[in-house]
């Protein structure tokens, strides 16, 4: 048990720290704290170029291996770069989902070939992914994705044919990865493949879907005879399944302390507003509050217990099965509070005809936060029977 | 940066889980509540003798273990799954406050003798609402000094040999004394509680005299109050060990349990309650790790008393409740066996609505934390 980190640590700390003050300034200043969740359709075009100036100081993809132009970073070293990205005001990285979930799924099941064509584009901040995952009938079952991947046999290529939706960053992006049933015949998990397609191609029509914050971070993509080429599948037909769970596996909660971060700016704003406006008179308000606080705080050393508890073997500790649960329903009751405290002007506009403030837009886009990358009923069915060993509820038949 | 036990650690924390399985059991708690004292003598004896854990906080140099508060929240945690029925809690009270004192013959013997087995008390409180510290006054009189005045909450004060009291002289000082029970004026009686299973007692001084030597601090009013939050955080490693026993054994009976042709653990609506008590546990217990290392730097004088005193509300909220909530919530998933005399998860709701209580409700604690966000400036 030890609540410090290391000297080493500490040097390292300072680094990141001196970059960033260094760096994000001058024509970056006006993304700090932009481009979050919620606010992801914001300065995209300067978040591109950030993007860039971060590969170029050797701060992209800092935990992949030095062999592929990363760090090779600690887990301690990956969560102080986060902390210290938050704390600086480091906007919502337009290419987390190529350094996070394209990157390690490439190093664990790529061939040679694929980390060659697409690691270096990421790492150079060049080349954006989204993710294709969720489908109109496959959310929390995810299993039941219908898009359709065919060996063409004329072109020798991949033809899909269907839907994506929930795609963030989809009109920005140059790829997407993309869970697809390669054989038709086969039911659930089995007879999936993963694959990697390019965006920009006749095949493939973006769609926005307007939210409740009157903004469209999330797009449905549309698949209609798109193409990627026959090296483009990651494992082997039939193998998809154990890509897509093993990408989610390496989620391993590094970034976890600086959303965390975020998340104190949003309560030490509402902490100000309380004090400014008479809130913090209020009994039951001061109640919430002190709990919001401390709610803030078991995140952050349940965290610490995820990521010291995981540093070994790769199964996720029971930590990190509550993490999703803890986190959204902290986060959606923020949300709550922010209006709580604002009382009756919480209702009024920063403009119109739908210019929402930085906490209506918490307000509204938190109830996301309970619902995306498994609901919490989903999360509580996986704490049940992963953490707890209760048996599954029995299913109905696979379509 | 490492926030997980060391090797050490957890072979303290696996020998005292065999230990306490064997000498805690369900009888054996049931046993020892509803016994006049409400423990057994032999079974602390044999945790004394064989766990040692009345001497793992005591300095080496006194003939203790000279272990932290880490080791020592882990030891409690472990109890509070067993609903351990013994003086383990009011004796590292004891201790916590005794070695905050300046060594003196007297402290020293104090600690032999809790190391020996003894018991000592802490008496701190009227236990009015919010807890003050007080109760007891210190009259200096030609002959010395004599205490007089209440305290209630003395935990397993009726069996001790030696009372610790926190009292107030005449200038509204603090100050600690040591009064041995067969005293002339003391009186240090057990009072009949909801929660059988955490002895308390009230105790009474009518001009207690006391020797100078008795006298073991003065102007303690700071120490006192970090203690008591260490107190608070010693309580919440019950709880926390109190909830997950709770889950625990929810989750056995709802497996075993079979309706409407399948297990009762295989419904969502049943699933669901688990998964949210399984993360109250899980918050509360990263919570009290946190205040446990921050125990340990306040006892090797890197925390403040501010520090200790947030640590202390954070976990004692969040523990309190998850205590409360996993044994309200363990009787519900139960049915209706769960009201029964015969199954344990009773004793577990009382313990909990006791430890919610003691040193402060949940509320309280978040008032505390409220404070110091909000006011001020």
């Amino acid at each position: 048990m030890e609540l410090r980190f290391t000297e080493a640590d500490e040097l390292f700390r300072a680094e990141v720290a001196s970059w960033l003050e260094a760096n994000l300034c001058g024509e970056f200043e006006k993304i700090r704290y932009r481009g979050g969740p919620g606010d992801e359709h914001h300065f995209v075009e300067e978040r591109k170029a950030w993007e860039q100036r971060l590969a170029e100081g050797g701060w992209t993809c800092i935990g992949w291996p030095e062999a592929w132009g990363g760090r090779g970073a600690s887990i301690e070293q990956q969560v102080i770069f986060n902390e210290e990205y938050a704390r600086a005001g480091g906007p919502g990285r337009v290419g987390h989902i190529g350094e996070t979930l394209t990157g390690p799924t490439l190093l664990a099941f790529g061939t040679d070939a694929q980390k060659s064509r697409y690691l270096p584009g990421i790492r150079a901040g060049q080349e954006l992914w989204c993710q294709g995952y969720s489908e109109p009938g496959a959310g929390s079952d995810l299993s039941a994705v219908r898009t359709r991947a065919e060996f063409d046999e004329a072109s020798q290529r991949w033809r899909i044919n269907g839907q994506k939706v929930w795609t963030s960053l989809a009109h920005e992006s140059q790829f997407v990865f993309v869970l697809a049933r390669t054989n038709p015949n086969e039911k659930a998990h089995k007879g999936l493949g993963f694959f990697l397609v390019p965006m920009d191609q006749p095949g493939i029509t973006i769609r926005p879907i307007p939210q409740l914050t009157g903004t469209s971070e999330f797009n449905e993509v549309f698949f209609d005879d798109a193409y990627c080429d026959a090296s483009d599948i990651v494992g082997e037909p039939g193998d998809g399944w154990k890509v897509a769970m093993g990408l989610l596996g390496f989620e391993r909660g590094v970034s976890t302390l600086g959303q965390q971060m975020l998340f104190q700016t949003e309560l030490d704003e509402i902490v100000r507003i309380a004090k400014e406006n008479g809130a913090a008179q209020d009994p039951a308000l001061r109640q919430r509050i002190a709990e919001a606080h401390i709610g803030l705080r078991t995140l952050r050393y349940n965290s610490l217990r995820m990521l010291s508890d995981n540093a070994d073997d790769g199964s996720l500790s029971r930590e990190s099965m509550i993490y999703k649960l803890a986190w959204s329903s902290w986060h959606r009751n923020l949300g709550k509070l922010a209006m709580d405290v604002l009382g009756p002007d919480a209702e009024f506009l920063e403009a119109a005809p739908y210019e929402l403030s930085k906490l209506q837009s918490l307000f509204l886009f938190t109830r996301a936060d309970t619902i995306y990358g498994g609901t919490n009923q989903i999360q509580r069915n996986i704490i049940a029977e992963r953490a707890l060993g209760m048996p599954r509820e029995p299913r109905g038949e696979a379509r | 940066m490492n926030f997980r036990f060391s090797d050490e650690q957890r072979m303290i924390f696996d020998t005292a889980s065999a230990f306490l399985a064997e000498v805690s059991d369900s009888a054996a708690t049931r046993t020892a509540m509803a016994s006049a004292d409400g423990f057994d003598l032999g079974l602390w004896q044999r945790l004394c003798n064989e766990m040692f854990w009345q001497g793992l906080l005591i300095p080496e140099d006194e003939g203790g273990l000279e272990l932290g508060y880490v080791e020592m929240v882990g030891v409690l945690e472990k109890a509070g799954e067993r609903l351990l029925t013994a003086p383990l809690y009011s004796t590292v009270l004891a201790t916590t406050l005794l070695l905050r004192m300046p060594p003196s013959p007297a402290r020293s013997a104090l600690l032999e003798r809790i190391l020996a087995g003894e018991l000592v008390a802490v008496a701190h409180t009227s236990g009015d609402r919010d807890w003050r510290i007080g109760g007891i006054t210190a009259h200096e009189t030609p002959d010395g000094v004599v205490l007089s005045g209440y305290s209630r909450f003395v935990s397993f004060g009726h069996s001790a040999q030696v009372l610790l009291c926190l009292a107030h002289d005449s200038q509204q000082q603090l100050n600690l004394y040591a009064v041995e029970r067969d005293a002339a004026g003391l009186c240090c009686e057990r009072l009949p509680t909801m929660d059988q299973t955490r002895a308390m007692a009230q105790a009474t001084l009518n001009d207690v005299s006391v020797a100078p030597s008795a006298c073991l601090g003065t102007g303690v009013q700071q120490i006192a109050a970090d203690v008591l939050n260490v107190a608070r955080i010693l309580t919440a490693a019950d709880q926390v060990g109190g909830a997950q026993a709770a889950l625990d054994i929810s989750i056995d009976y709802v497996k075993e349990r079979q309706q409407f042709g399948r297990t009762i653990a295989s419904y969502q609506a049943i699933k669901h309650k688990a998964a949210d008590m399984m993360t109250k546990v899980e918050g509360a217990r990263s919570l009290l790790y946190y205040a446990a290392c921050i125990a340990d730097e306040w006892r090797t004088g890197y925390a403040d008393s501010a520090t200790v005193a947030e640590a202390a509300s954070m976990v004692s909220a969040s523990a309190g409740e998850a205590y409360f909530f996993n044994a309200g919530t363990g009787i519900q998933l139960h049915g209706g066996v769960g009201i029964t005399e015969e199954y344990d998860i009773q004793l577990y709701f009382k313990r909990a609505r006791a430890t919610e209580s003691y040193l402060g409700t949940p509320a309280d604690h978040r008032e505390h934390i409220a404070s110091l966000l909000l006011d001020g400036e």
